[in-house]
């Protein structure tokens, strides 16, 4: 693993394609744009192309969502733009340009499963932990260099394997991201066959990467390095991994058994005298449809904090660089990220109150839900104090660090009601939870996976992304995510089930004599109304997107030129070149000092960076 | 700067890395089987009363493929030894042993697949069963066109219930005799495949994945014995750690089996 010695490319821009280019120039003796930038082992490279993949899949997933939104906002309209091209591809699927409600399903399905295992866990966990973890730790790569590139290879296999299911016949999986069973088994196409697939692959590429980052941070600590001295995003992606480590093998788990009665038609989750379609299905029964709910949510529970750890991790560091002073309780954070780790494998069936598995232990689930909320705001408090009396830089990545706060903990906060059994009764299954879940990962961690992007861009490429289109970005953002998701609380409140093809119109159309000329079905026509609010908001947040991308682009190559720390921060990543070159430093550091030494009385800057020998 | 601890374990885990990762990786597979195993206790606690198969597999075989595996660990561990004495010749036999013995597991294993797929249970029009291994099949035989006949070797019960329990002394004295069966009087006629039962479902899923990671092992096994081994001239010790954590890993697949044995074949 040590023969491919070649350093990064300090002209990185390989992004656009210009790499090999560059690469010629410089070098001849080293592996070639292929073993560069294709089949490299050097973690930079892996979190790279993790990163750029996943922001691919981030963009494709929005893509879904605009025509569910418009399909939901305007039922049976023909998509604009896209709807030709949508009727081309798909066929009898997109009749004339509009959606159909079996592709409607697919879309729901798939933009979960996208977003979550093909978009936030790869960008979230594996991408900036591959860029950053090792850098931070003060070590030359991974642990195992070799299986870091099976894991990305693994991970764009699980990706091709879900994209292409959408053009098979039937088209892709429709049985929502759960894929809950009988359901799953039985929706008469293979897009779950080939969904089931690719999770397995999916699965396999984040087990190789939790091995790996966990390894890595054990033993590729450099001198010094003692674990109360691990930045905070090391400590939130040690964690991560463990979870992606324990929870995701049951899920695998799970995909082979569905995949059984799918291909082998075995009964595990299909119970005895299942009737489909009126008649007895043929199947051998005795198999339970728990079963799949428990080993699904043994997994996506701990998912949930796979999806905000890292973004916590991340904010962490920005808010320590821009507040220019030591963050507040650093070990009262270690402590509650690993009470969250721990917490998390124990609380995963508050997701099945209303699957009537019993008054107790639903109690157990809702009193071990209720607690893991603790370590959670202990967390954002001490980011809130870090805060006090500090002289706050506004710079792109703050902002949205900044903005990460509020929006989690309204995300956090709406949780509540869905952990306690009694509310969570009415709440469960309608358009509130997809507000609460959304406002945690959306303008949460996707704000502090932004805010990442801007921040540690300096050191990928060595220079700045531009700042003013970056407040743009953040602002429209900001703005465009609350129209988004903030009125669905009132929908969800109001009773409008999630998953309708429709958006609740058959729903209401059924006339309710009890209640006023304004309200059919329970559903005012306020409520209704605010689909097309969100219908434009989402557009509006798609736009908003737009000065991102180009700015990622430009500035690789146009962006302010910058030294190695911009930030005057203190790890060990901003004490190594821009970018750095392959194994990272020129010898081992050694650490002498916590992460977060800013502003320490009577030094000469306001960073004492944590190899800075002691006078 | 040099890549650490490849080699020399690092001083405050005691650890190389390598082994580390296989601990790691082996945390991941005990929450994969045991995901798999706790399926298994909810189908077979959901099972309706006396629906749960008993005595299905034939534990003699079963019996010997455990003591197959366990002498593969055996033999696992003294190449492991021989390679830190730094014994190649011992180590060359051991290992040699450890293939083989994967191999006759693998191999009796897929007898016990085939006997499955090759037991038949008849629902007879007549509302019996008749329940047991393919002798021949008609060749005018023809369950749709209800032509021909089909002749299995077994006997025939009243209820369904009856074929459950293989263990009960009455099921012990079921006499087993060539029957021949027309196929009008043939309602179902279905393998013992994971279709059949849950029971069947698990264990050919259990079993399966198992035998995946047993394939998979000999496989990396072999690679060390074979090609492998131009590393044990340039680098021994290194050499020596890969043997510790492929055997980790194959005493990993035998301990699975360890808890497959009586969970399937004993309970």
């Amino acid at each position: 693993m040590e023969k491919t010695v070649h350093t990064f490319p300090p002209e990185s821009g390989h992004e656009t394609g210009h790499g090999h280019e560059t690469h010629g120039a410089h070098e001849h003796h080293g592996p070639g744009f292929w073993g560069t930038y294709i089949f490299s082992p050097d973690h930079k490279v892996i979190g790279l192309q993790y990163g750029l993949s996943s922001l691919v899949f981030l963009l494709f997933g929005f893509f879904l969502m605009l025509l569910m939104r418009w399909q939901i906002s305007k039922p049976g309209v023909p998509v604009p733009l896209l709807g030709p091209l949508l009727e081309k591809v798909l066929g009898s699927a997109a009749p004339h340009g509009a959606l159909s409600p079996d592709l409607y399903n697919s879309f729901g399905a798939m933009h979960g499963t996208i977003m979550v295992f093909l978009a936030i866990v790869p960008l979230a966990f594996v991408a900036f932990s591959n860029f950053v973890l090792p850098l931070q730790i003060g070590a030359p790569d991974m642990a195992y260099p070799r299986v870091n590139m099976a894991s990305y290879q693994a991970f764009v296999l699980g990706g091709v394997t879900m994209l292409t299911s959408f053009f098979i016949p039937g088209g892709a999986a429709q049985a929502g991201w759960t894929s809950y069973s009988p359901l799953a088994s039985l929706v008469p196409t293979d897009g779950q066959v080939f969904w089931l697939i690719g999770m397995v692959f999916i699965i396999t590429s984040g087990l190789l990467s939790a091995v790996n980052f966990i390894a890595t941070v054990i033993q590729l600590r450099a001198p010094g390095m003692t674990w109360m001295r691990l930045p905070f995003f090391v400590w939130a992606q040690f964690v991560t991994s463990f979870l992606l480590l324990l929870a995701f093998p049951p899920l695998e788990a799970a995909a082979v058994m569905q995949l059984m009665d799918k291909l082998a038609h075995t009964s595990f989750f299909l119970p005895t005298g299942l009737a489909v379609g009126g008649a007895y299905a043929h199947v051998s029964g005795g198999g339970s449809p728990l079963l799949w709910q428990h080993l699904f949510w043994f997994l996506g529970h701990p998912e949930v904090y796979v999806l905000i750890l890292p973004a916590m991790g991340i904010v962490c560091e920005i808010i320590a660089a821009n507040t220019r002073k030591p963050i507040w309780g650093y070990k009262s954070l270690v402590y509650s990220v690993l009470a969250i780790g721990f917490l998390s494998f124990i609380v995963w069936a508050h997701h099945m109150y209303l699957t009537g598995m019993g008054t107790k232990v639903a109690w157990f689930f809702q009193a071990t839900t209720m607690i893991i909320s603790i370590p959670s705001v202990i967390i954002l408090t001490c980011f809130f104090i870090s805060l006090w009396g500090s002289s706050i830089r506004f710079n792109t990545p703050m902002l949205f660090s900044l903005a990460f706060l509020p929006m989690f903990g309204i995300g956090g906060l709406t949780g509540l009601p869905l952990g306690f059994n009694i509310s969570d009764v009415h709440l469960h299954d309608t358009y509130y939870i997809i507000a609460h879940f959304h406002y945690v990962v959306a303008p949460g961690t996707i704000f502090a996976l932004f805010a990442g992007i801007y921040y540690w861009f300096p050191k990928m490429t060595g220079r700045l992304m531009n700042e003013f289109w970056g407040r743009v970005h953040f602002w429209g953002s900001l703005i465009f995510m609350n129209v988004v998701f903030m009125p669905m609380f009132a929908q969800g409140m109001a009773g409008m089930l999630r998953r309708m093809a429709d958006g609740g119109a058959n729903y209401s159309a059924a006339v309710n004599h009890k209640a006023g000329a304004d309200v059919i079905g329970g559903l005012s026509n306020n409520i209704m109304e605010m689909h097309t609010w969100i219908l434009w908001g989402a557009c509006v947040l798609g736009v908003a997107q737009i000065p991102f991308i180009i700015n990622f682009f430009w500035s690789i190559k146009h962006g302010k030129k910058v030294d190695d720390n911009p930030w005057q921060a203190t790890t060990l990543e901003w004490q190594a070149p821009s970018p750095p070159p392959h194994t990272n430093f020129a010898e081992a550091p050694h650490v002498y000092r916590g992460p977060y030494e800013y502003s320490v009385p009577g030094h000469d800057t306001d960073f004492t960076p944590q190899n800075e020998p002691p006078k | 700067m040099d890549f650490p601890y490849i080699v020399e374990p690092r001083r405050d885990t005691g650890l190389y890395n390598a082994k580390l990762g296989i601990w790691l990786f082996l945390a991941s597979e005990v929450m994969l089987f045991g995901a798999l195993f706790s399926a298994y206790v909810l189908l077979r606690v959901g099972a309706e009363p006396g629906m749960w198969p008993h005595g299905w597999l034939n534990v003699y075989i079963g019996t010997a493929n455990t003591i197959v595996l366990i002498t593969s660990s055996i033999t696992t561990v003294m190449a492991w030894v021989s390679c830190k004495l730094r014994q190649y010749g011992r180590f060359k036999f051991y290992h040699a042993l450890t293939i083989l013995l994967a191999m006759t597991f693998v191999c009796i294993k897929s007898y016990e697949y085939h006997d499955k797929f090759t037991h038949f249970e008849i629902t007879l029009a007549n509302g019996k069963f008749a329940d047991g291994h393919l002798v021949e099949r008609s060749k005018d035989f023809d369950l749709e066109k209800k032509t021909g006949s089909v002749t299995i070797h077994g006997y025939e019960v009243d209820h369904e219930v009856e074929l459950m329990d293989m263990h009960r002394p009455e099921a012990r004295h079921l006499q087993r005799e060539e029957i021949t069966i027309p196929a009008t009087e043939i309602k179902m006629m279905e393998r013992y495949g994971p279709w059949h039962h849950t029971y069947l479902a698990i264990y050919f899923t259990l079993t399966a994945l198992h035998a995946f990671h047993v394939i998979c092992g000999a496989v990396v096994i072999s690679f060390l014995w074979g090609p492998g081994t131009k590393m044990w001239r340039t680098d021994p010790e290194r050499f020596t750690n890969r043997i510790e954590v492929s055997g980790l890993f194959w005493h990993f697949v035998d301990l699975v089996w360890i808890f497959l044995f009586p969970v399937l074949y004993l309970l």
